[in-house]
């Protein structure tokens, strides 16, 4: 590999005969790595043919939209010769959201439903989890988990039903307290119980399903540190802060990073359906806006600079986080 | 709770010869060192789970039961019913004899087989393709395929790529779109990575050709992932509704998350026209029972998968979890 690398004046102005010998004898040189990329693309060609349908289907269906988002700076008009016609018009479209007020509150209601589900949702699938944990037999766990990660697998519209069965104007407990006389429950179109109500149905769909990756990490810890540390006299709660905590906190920091990456996206199937019901106000986060503002109301250059903005933002959050992570000591998403 | 654990201990005592303390047995899971807990906290930890149970099977409990009642049952109820009276499947046969619902599960089912196939196809190859570390390129294409987790193009611009292609109102639009998650050929990448080398590395020698390998050496190894996989998959396409809402311009089209969102979440009334028999007929809003009915339907296919595959969802997760 050296003799490759470092150029030696003699042999520099040598470069072609040198290639052949090489050719000749390199099997030595390949057993030690030395090989050149042509060799290594000859001998991966199958590897990476394998990959084509799978890159083909991403380029066209991520990647080409990537580029689309020119509209953003363009005053798109599906008639006016579609991207490549229509006229650019430069940061216009940015402008216009940044002065639009709408915008902002929906940011803000954005960020409020985001925050209220990391208070309330987050911590769930933890205390579950080291419930679980606790429980030795294990029939009961194995009944426990199928039953708690199976509502990950129902659609939103099921979800949303459900909830709407239950705790709707015509659900099943405003039919009972009907019958008590009490008149007018109806949990899924108040506005001013949104977050909640979107809050429950993602703990009723996920926070099940949320406890395999903390289960798995419990897992793994080594159990001869909870013997060492109650024959030291460590009692039941410190066991669980000096060693089951510490063995969470890289899948707790690595879902956070996670979740501040998608601060700005909250279930947008979920949110969608109950939008006609709750009301705009309460309900509109980015990606409904967006769909309201670019698909219902065809002004798609205003839409795709709104949606540009949440993924620069997004992708700046997940590489923040990830950073914060690394100088907190975690690993993150990706290894440095 | 306490009894379930009671009754574990108590077959255990009997294998070990009834060497356990006579008033509370010392449940034969329990390390020596750890002490035994409490009757409160165990009856809270019992009362926890069961509420957690209820909470989660008890909707679908009732929707079931008022799904099998008839209309008396559920007029005496005053809607929902908790306890049938008597079991029919008229309901059931209402809607799936023909009809908005039929076709629209025909469509689900059609929709996701053909989905999963293609989705699973092309993440199988890919992440085989990317399992070696050190192969050429190995490194670009995973940035790729990581890129699209960490940035979305957003839905305008591939809405109008969508009709730009001329997939609207066709069922393309549905699964193309949506065909590869990254974050699936990452757990699938983690799990062939473990695969032991020697025996690949052995297979290459003999001149197996890549494909060959991946068949019948990597693919047989790694059922419980190829199993998980594909019921991620497949739930994606059988749960999803915008999707449809949006690139499809013909009800007749809809799959059944979409007539589900409209006749039963929306209560519109389902279109009287056409002949067909079955609940078309109707032209009225659908009664519960029908309504029940049609979330049921919505519920079965995974009910009957789910079974078969929750048993791997931690092996093909934990790979996932630990490498991706």
């Amino acid at each position: 590999m050296s003799l490759d690398v470092r150029s030696r004046p003699d042999e520099s102005a040598s470069q072609r005969p040198r290639r052949a010998r090489r050719r000749t004898g390199g099997g030595r040189r390949e057993t030690r790595g030395g090989t050149t990329w042509r060799t290594r693309l000859r001998r991966d060609r199958p590897l990476i043919l394998m990959t084509l349908p799978c890159l083909a289907i991403l380029l066209i269906f991520n990647y080409v939209p990537i580029l689309g988002n020119v509209i953003a700076f363009q005053n798109y008009s599906p008639y006016a010769g579609g991207i490549l016609g229509s006229e650019f018009v430069g940061f216009y479209n940015f402008q216009r959201i940044f002065s639009d007020p709408r915008f902002w509150e929906v940011v803000l209601n954005t960020l409020a439903i985001s925050f209220f589900q990391l208070v309330f949702f987050f911590p769930i699938p933890i205390a579950l989890a080291l419930l679980l944990n606790s429980i030795l037999s294990p029939k009961v766990r194995t009944v426990v988990q199928s039953v708690v990660y199976l509502p990950h697998f129902f659609s939103w519209v099921l979800v949303v039903t459900i909830f709407q069965q239950m705790l709707g104007g015509a659900g099943l407990i405003a039919q009972h307290l009907r019958d008590h006389g009490i008149e007018g429950f109806d949990l899924m179109t108040d506005p001013a119980l949104f977050k909640v109500l979107v809050t429950a149905q993602v703990v009723w769909k996920d926070a099940g399903w949320g406890i395999i990756v903390f289960l798995a990490a419990l897992s793994s810890v080594n159990q001869g540190l909870y013997e060492a540390a109650a024959i030291d006299g460590a009692g039941r709660w410190r066991r669980m802060w000096h060693i089951t905590l510490p063995a969470l906190r890289p899948v707790i920091a690595l879902l956070l990073v996670l979740r501040l990456g998608d601060v700005l996206t909250v279930g947008f199937e979920q949110i969608l359906l109950q939008r006609d019901a709750v009301g705009a106000g309460a309900s509109e986060v980015l990606d409904t806006y967006v769909w309201y503002v670019g698909i219902q109301n065809g002004d798609f250059s205003y839409a795709a600079a709104a949606g540009l903005v949440k993924g620069v933002i997004s992708l700046g959050m997940v590489l923040l986080a990830n950073k914060a992570a690394h100088a907190l000591g975690e690993q993150g998403v990706y290894r440095k | 709770m306490t009894s379930v654990v009671d009754t574990d201990s108590t077959a255990a005592t009997e294998s070990t010869g009834g060497s356990a303390g006579a008033s509370r047995p010392r449940h034969p899971q329990r390390p020596v060192w750890e002490e035994p807990p409490g009757r409160v906290a165990q009856g809270l930890k019992g009362a926890t789970l069961a509420v957690v149970i209820l909470v989660v099977l008890g909707p679908l409990w009732v929707v079931l039961a008022t799904s099998l009642s008839d209309e008396q049952t559920i007029t005496e109820a005053g809607g929902l019913v908790i306890i049938p009276d008597g079991i029919t499947f008229d309901a059931y046969w209402r809607v799936l004899s023909g009809g908005v619902v039929t076709r629209a599960v025909l469509v689900s089912v059609g929709v996701t087989a053909v989905g999963t196939a293609i989705s699973m196809f092309a993440s199988v190859l890919c992440a085989y393709g990317l399992s070696r570390s050190g192969s050429f390129g190995h490194r670009t294409i995973l940035f790729t395929l990581l890129f699209t987790m960490l940035f979305q193009a957003g839905m305008i611009p591939t809405y109008l790529l969508v009709d730009s292609l001329g997939m609207r109102d066709t069922y393309w639009a549905l699964i193309l779109p949506t065909a590869i998650s990254a974050f699936n050929i990452l757990v699938l990448r983690a799990f062939f990575m473990n695969v032991a080398p020697e025996m690949i590395e052995s297979a290459r020698i003999d001149g197996a050709s890549e494909l060959r390998i991946l068949v019948q050496i990597v693919l047989p190894v790694s059922k419980a992932v190829i199993a998980v996989i594909t019921l991620f998959y497949a739930v994606g396409y059988w749960s999803s509704w915008f999707n449809a809402m949006l690139y499809l311009d013909h009800a007749d089209k809809w799959p059944l998350q979409l007539v589900l969102r409209s006749y039963v979440l929306q209560q519109q009334s389902l279109p009287s026209s056409g002949a067909t028999s079955g609940i078309d007929a109707m032209g009225q809003v659908p009664s519960l029972a029908i309504q029940m009915a049609v979330m049921i339907i919505a519920v079965v296919p995974v009910l009957i998968v789910y079974p078969f595959v929750q048993r791997h969802f931690t092996k093909g997760m934990l790979t996932g979890a630990i490498k991706g």
